[in-house]
């Protein structure tokens, strides 16, 4: 559930604009007037404010943005505008520019997207990038992961309800098989993470821990420190819940010494309006901590207001 | 050229869709309403909407209702496929085919086929039909079925979703034109097929940039790409499909038409023109007649019969 809260009395758009075109006015930025405007506005009001303001003003909201804010606070406000479609294009591009074996942006979108809106991404990553996802995807990956990430972002996974048992058994003795073999990129166990349905996985998944007695994570974890090992287990928490490995990615990025701000305004930004409340739920069973709390103390000014807007908890 | 259809084209349509069976088909008057109902799906989709009981809308494209397409293939029956294959959705012609082939050890080209031949949304579409029809990915069952060194090759091919803009960057076409041919010289032609790169040029890019990618691969290697992998039927296919479909398809018919085609070859024939009808029929006959030295049209009225020969050539055309 969304941790998006929109007054009940929301101003027009145009009304928004002018607050926001004062908001820059002037020596500085009145950041806090833009985060109760900008964070407090569902997704087709932020497309009309953006609307507007290019209409009243002539400029486009995010250039102004880009030029007003700073760093960490400007990079959330300027994913928190765009659509999820687009959003999720850009920092798959992101990720491609920079990546290495280590990044797990693009399985982290490609999992927790539904199929359609897997594809509303590729058609905005055609649309802004004048290329396809998958080959840009193909170009800056190789190997194992070029096998494994193609397939991920391109696939159409169905969705429905039907499981066929018996393949779903000898699916999991095919997984079950390569793991022992150490063969982590076999075609089998690309095959089946990257075109089976949810509910097919999951009676694999099942079945594998019945068969054998453990779960199939924890035969991934020979290596801990093996990125295309950690790619596999990715894949397989996303299936079973993708808010608890959402609620890992969080706890991660606060963790570490210095904070992933990255990952943090990834995960917050993008799931805002979608899961962020079950996402909260977890992360304070987890770790006896509210996510507000732990945001207050690893994350300051204008982007820490930010962040605690999103998730539901400013003022 | 928007020909509205005569009183009695559209009554025998009526008849002949409304299921009241045993009044017997009005042939030609069908016939003729597929020729002036070329290049205009919104009809079709329209008769498919206007009989609902036996199209159900489903997330997009109006099924056919199993029972009645096994009704329709007799009542049509001397039309072999024609109309019952005319009316249906073309997302839904595509998966069908798609399936067929997976589930009934035909050759794969016609997987290639679809794959390549198709726009992007189209073969989303295809997709999304798949998913409705059958309760598993398209790409799911390629991988599964498809066991063969070209199953990578497949599976990327079917799950494209390619850029269609005309933004190119020639120094990357012609690097790849290299590294395809690199690939090519080097790998023992079998291999090819499996080669990390070939994969990822043929499966990901953008159409137009794979033609001029072809073309540079032309003047660098002195022939045609697609001659050079000549003996990897697969990829030739998967090329020719990618450059030039017309080029490709009046191949298609020439094979269908000759003597002694077998029955696959022959179901080439429908397939071909009744997904190619709105398409691009054109420039397949003018690929044919360049390529053959005959008209299309002349072809298939010698080597078909009946009323199955009136309805292919109510849909190529004059």
């Amino acid at each position: 559930m969304s941790t998006i809260s929109v007054p009940v009395s929301v101003p027009s758009p145009a009304e928004d604009c002018e607050q926001l075109r004062k908001a820059f006015q002037g020596w500085g930025t009145n950041e806090g007037s833009i985060i109760s405007i900008l964070a407090h506005r569902s997704g087709a009001q932020r497309r009309q404010i953006r609307d507007s303001y290019a209409q009243a003003y002539g400029e486009d909201l995010l250039k102004v943005l880009d030029k007003e804010l700073t760093r960490d606070f400007e990079k959330a406000v300027l994913l928190w505008i765009l659509d999820p479609p687009e959003r999720d294009a850009v920092l798959a591009n992101e990720a491609l520019k920079k990546w290495s074996p280590n990044n797990r942006a693009l399985i982290e979108i490609a999992m927790t997207r539904t199929a359609d809106e897997m594809f509303a991404v590729r058609r905005a990553y055609r649309g802004r990038f004048k290329r396809s996802l998958e080959e840009d995807v193909a170009v800056h990956t190789n190997g194992d992961f070029r096998k494994l990430l193609v397939p991920l972002v391109s696939s159409y996974r169905y969705e429905g309800p039907e499981v066929n048992a018996s393949l779903a058994k000898s699916e999991a003795k095919i997984l079950h098989e390569k793991i022992e073999e150490k063969a982590y990129g076999h075609e089998e166990i690309i095959r089946i993470l990257t075109t089976r349905s949810k509910e097919h996985l999951l009676a694999t998944f099942n079945d594998y821990n019945n068969e054998f007695g453990h779960p199939i994570n924890k035969d991934l974890k020979s290596d801990p420190k093996d990125d295309f090992l950690f790619a596999l287990r990715a894949i397989v928490r996303c299936i079973i819940c993708p808010e608890r490995y959402l609620e890992k990615v969080i706890r991660l990025a606060i963790n570490k010494m210095g904070t992933d701000e990255c990952a943090l305004t990834r995960v917050i930004t993008t799931r805002a309006e979608v899961n962020m409340k079950h996402i909260k739920e977890i992360y304070y069973k987890r770790n006896s901590v509210r996510l507000d709390h732990a945001l207050k103390k690893d994350t300051t000014g204008d982007y820490e207001d930010f962040l605690l807007a999103l998730i539901g908890q400013d003022a | 050229m928007d020909v509205p259809l005569a009183a009695e084209e559209c009554e025998a349509i009526t008849r002949a869709f409304s299921g009241l069976g045993g009044l017997g088909v009005d042939e030609e008057a069908l016939v003729s309403a597929l020729g002036k109902w070329r290049h205009q799906p919104e009809k079709r989709a329209q008769l498919r909407k206007s009989f609902a009981g036996f199209f159900t809308a489903d997330g997009g494209f109006e099924r056919f209702e199993d029972d009645y397409i096994h009704y329709l293939k007799i009542e049509f029956a001397r039309f072999k496929n024609i109309m019952v294959l005319w009316a249906m959705h073309p997302w839904e012609r595509d998966a069908r085919w798609a399936n067929d082939v997976l589930h009934k050890a035909h050759p794969f080209d016609i997987i290639v086929e679809i794959a390549c031949t198709r726009s992007s949304e189209e073969l989303l579409g295809a997709r999304i039909a798949y998913h409705a029809l059958f309760h598993r990915s398209l790409e799911e069952d390629v991988a599964y079925h498809v066991r063969e060194n070209f199953s990578n090759l497949l599976v990327g091919l079917v799950s494209a979703y390619r850029y269609e803009g005309d933004s190119i960057n020639e120094e990357m076409a012609k690097s790849e034109a290299k590294t395809l041919g690199t690939a090519i010289k080097s790998a023992g032609v079998r291999n090819l097929v499996e080669n990390g790169e070939v994969i990822r040029i043929l499966t990901t890019r953008s159409k137009p940039h794979l033609r001029v990618t072809f073309k540079y691969y032309r003047e660098m290697y002195g022939k045609s790409i697609e001659e050079d992998l000549g003996d990897e039927l697969c990829l030739q296919e998967t090329v020719q499909c990618l450059d030039s479909p017309p080029k490709y398809f009046s191949k298609v018919m020439d094979e269908t038409l000759k003597d002694g085609a077998d029955k696959n070859t022959k179901d080439a024939l429908t397939r071909v023109i009744v997904s190619r009808a709105d398409v691009d029929m054109e420039e397949i006959k003018a690929a044919y007649h360049e390529q053959y030295g005959a008209q299309l049209e002349d072809v298939i009225a010698m080597k078909t019969l009946g009323n199955y020969r009136d309805a292919l050539l109510s849909l190529v055309g004059q």
